[in-house]
């Protein structure tokens, strides 16, 4: 028997539609609705001025470490928008600009980053995981959501966010596996943003491409101009239709980069060069984007300062709101509370009333200390 | 009422919950058409479907992760990881998320789950498929560790496991599939998580276990009774974690005299935490050291040599008699 070809078929596909020098191709524009444009490029801007607030609060020490999204606002919004509040969305840890998309509010997102595990808990109905930590790991919780929601007969599409290094990881395998098996309604959206941490993308994978890899799993990979709203938005719409009609998952990966630091954390002038982050910030996503707007006649004015103070606004409650009772990392460890636990907590009780006094001896807390980041406040 | 070995006990525990509980599904590797591999899961699969009861791909993380998925949209999955020896490769899915999502979420999402796992040696089986590791779970916050003795008391704690609104680890020991029968009663029945039982109630000495290490502790006892006339008060320990440290201290107090039998490894293993419970809440009654027979610290040797590794009844009594004459 001849050597005989099982699968002829293998192309990327790559869509760009408005390009870094602002030049759009008409015949592909998605023709996003005027309000839902206006609504996604406010969206893109809140995520990069909370970013840059996060940096700056992080380096005063108001709030803890935080992974900036900046550079990354076309990818996250440009897919997120396609979501409906019936569908899922399960982020990893550098998702601000979607999570706020989704309707967490600034002030959850600064107590997630100051320490406080309550930033992580979604509002009662709300469809979106928190965020979550562990590379890679939060890709197979989407895929049995998804099979859950069809199992129960709904119609919602679980959209699940992850990074270039993520793709190295097992639980990105096990995860596309299983959904190409099963076929249920999840998007994959990679950010490719070049560097996870201090590790170029050439050295994550000898693939040319993320997509790809979808190939492998039996369902359709793309890759995407993830500077591009325009281009993101129309690949994941795409990609969400498919889903809900029953046709399975999809790979988009989005070619982006991190303009800024891993985490507040990191300096990136160790393992890349200043060259390369002026030639990605030429291709900025918010940057081509108002001409585009102008052309519609959509820019409006003032938008910068009323992020800025619906920011400012933001900040003020996170930090006058008291702190929250340290009893209550006993509450929800188990449904109902055991005596070991019930015993720890009696002798965190005692040892609070101790050093803080005016305690309330129920273990609410009169004193209302500072949160970890207000305290450096007073410099 | 029928007499039943442990897989039929536990099959029965699964059919009834199905029949009652539509969000129950059950994932797993061969846990479908071909029953699982060691047939606890067998006929579910032609009576509920494959939407019901999965026949997952290869791949312990994606079993746990996915049903972690579910568990969140509301689903009640049961996972079999085919042999707990191999479930390192989903361990990272079991701590950092089907542990935490309650206490991540502050209760506003939760994942009630029940990952099976037969454990334990005495299979003859080849490395990987004897280890006992219920000490890796117990120590974790967030997750309820139970190992049942037998086929009633496993088919109550698994029907109270899949009713439980927390992530139970359910370790079933490999020696006790088929090796007795009870008689099980057809109607539901339960038993709460987090209770150890006086299995035998004596005056002499506690001899404290779970388990395969059961019918160990048992023959022990028969023997220290008929040769030495001693009274040996037995313990199943039945949940590993949250331990009940009230019944153990209430039998190091009567007592003064405590044995504890595990088959996983002595140091750093389940043992300490029994031992360090009674010491805290019984220290005065005791009128002798806590000894613990255990697997030896080496990684569990091949077959040939499994039964000079785990603890028998002939190591429980020579320990019980030092025990005894301290």
């Amino acid at each position: 028997m001849p050597r005989t070809r099982v699968e002829p078929r293998f192309q990327i596909d790559y869509l760009s539609i408005l390009d870094s020098d602002g030049i759009l191709d008409d015949a592909l524009d998605p023709d996003i609705p005027p309000d839902l444009l206006q609504r996604m490029y406010r969206a893109m801007l809140l995520g990069r001025r909370l970013d840059e607030r996060m940096v700056r609060l992080q380096r005063q020490g108001r709030i803890g470490t935080f992974a900036p999204i900046k550079g990354q606002e076309a990818a996250q919004i440009g897919s997120v928008a396609t979501l409906t509040p019936r569908d899922w969305m399960v982020p990893s840890f550098r998702e601000t600009a979607a999570m706020l998309w989704r309707g967490w509010p600034i002030e959850k997102m600064l107590m997630f980053f100051a320490g406080y595990l309550e930033g992580g808990s979604p509002a009662p109905g709300q469809r979106d995981l928190p965020i979550t930590i562990p590379v890679a790991t939060q890709l197979p919780h989407a895929v049995g959501l998804a099979y859950a929601a069809q199992y129960r007969d709904d119609d919602a599409v679980v959209m699940a966010y992850f990074g270039d290094g993520a793709t190295s990881e097992g639980d990105f395998h096990e995860a596309a596996n299983f959904a190409g098996v099963w076929h249920v309604p999840v998007v994959f959206v990679c950010q490719n943003n070049q560097w996870a941490i201090s590790v170029p993308f050439k050295k994550q994978t000898h693939a040319r491409t993320i997509a790809q890899k979808a190939l492998a799993y039996g369902f359709p990979g793309i890759q995407v101009d993830g500077n591009d709203l325009l281009a993101v938005y129309a690949v994941t719409k795409e990609a969400v239709d498919r889903a809900r009609n029953g046709d399975g998952p999809t790979l988009i990966e989005c070619v982006t980069y991190r303009l800024g630091v891993h985490t507040t954390a990191d300096d990136p002038t160790k393992y890349r060069s200043e060259d390369e982050v002026k030639a990605w910030e030429k291709k900025d996503p918010l940057t081509r984007l108002v001409p585009y707007l102008e052309r519609k006649g959509l820019r409006t004015s003032g938008v910068e300062e009323e992020l800025d103070a619906e920011i400012a606004a933001a900040v003020e409650r996170f930090e006058a709101a008291p702190a929250p009772d340290p009893l209550m990392v006993f509450d929800h460890v188990y449904a109902e509370r055991p005596p070991h636990l019930d015993r720890e907590r009696s002798e965190m009780m005692e040892r609070l009333a101790e050093v803080t006094p005016g305690r309330g001896d129920d273990g609410t807390d009169t004193t209302s200390l500072p949160m970890r980041g207000q305290r450096m406040t007073r410099r | 009422m029928a007499r039943l070995n442990m897989v039929k006990a536990l099959n029965l525990a699964l059919l009834q919950e199905m029949e009652r509980d539509d969000d129950i599904v059950i994932i797993g590797e061969d846990v479908g058409v071909d029953g699982g591999v060691f047939r606890v899961t067998e006929d579910l699969h032609r009576k509920f479907g494959g939407k019901r009861v999965i026949d997952s791909p290869l791949a312990e993380a994606g079993i746990i992760g996915t049903a972690v998925g579910m568990a969140l949209y509301g689903l009640k999955p049961v996972c079999e990881i085919q042999f707990s020896g191999f479930a390192f490769q989903c361990f990272h899915q079991i701590e950092n998320h089907a542990a935490r999502y309650r206490t991540r979420t502050q209760g506003r999402l939760t994942v009630p789950m029940v990952i099976r796992m037969p454990f334990g040696g005495g299979a003859r089986a080849l490395e990987h498929h004897s280890e006992s590791e219920e000490q890796f779970y117990a120590h974790i916050p967030g997750l309820k560790m139970v190992i049942p003795s037998g086929p009633r008391n496993g088919r109550a704690l698994l029907v109270s496991a899949l009713r439980d609104p927390d992530p139970v680890i359910f370790f079933e020991h490999k020696a006790l599939y088929h090796a007795a029968k009870d008689e099980v009663p057809e109607e539901s029945e339960t038993m709460p998580l987090g209770r150890a039982v006086v299995d035998r109630e004596g005056r002499d000495l506690t001899v404290i276990g779970w388990g395969g290490m059961m019918r160990v502790a048992r023959e022990a006892a028969d023997t220290l009774h008929a040769e030495d006339g001693i009274s040996v008060e037995l313990i199943d320990l039945l949940t590993i974690a949250p331990l009940d440290a009230q019944t153990l201290i209430a039998s190091a107090q009567k007592t003064g005299r405590i044995l504890i039998v595990h088959e996983a490894p002595k140091s750093f293993g389940p043992g300490a935490e029994v031992v360090a419970s009674i010491m805290e809440g019984a220290f005065l009654s005791l009128e002798a050291p806590i000894r613990r027979v255990t697997a030896y610290d080496v990684p569990f040797p091949g077959f040939a040599r499994e039964k000079a590794n785990v603890p028998d009844a002939a190591r429980v009594v020579a320990v019980a008699r030092e025990t005894l004459a301290y």
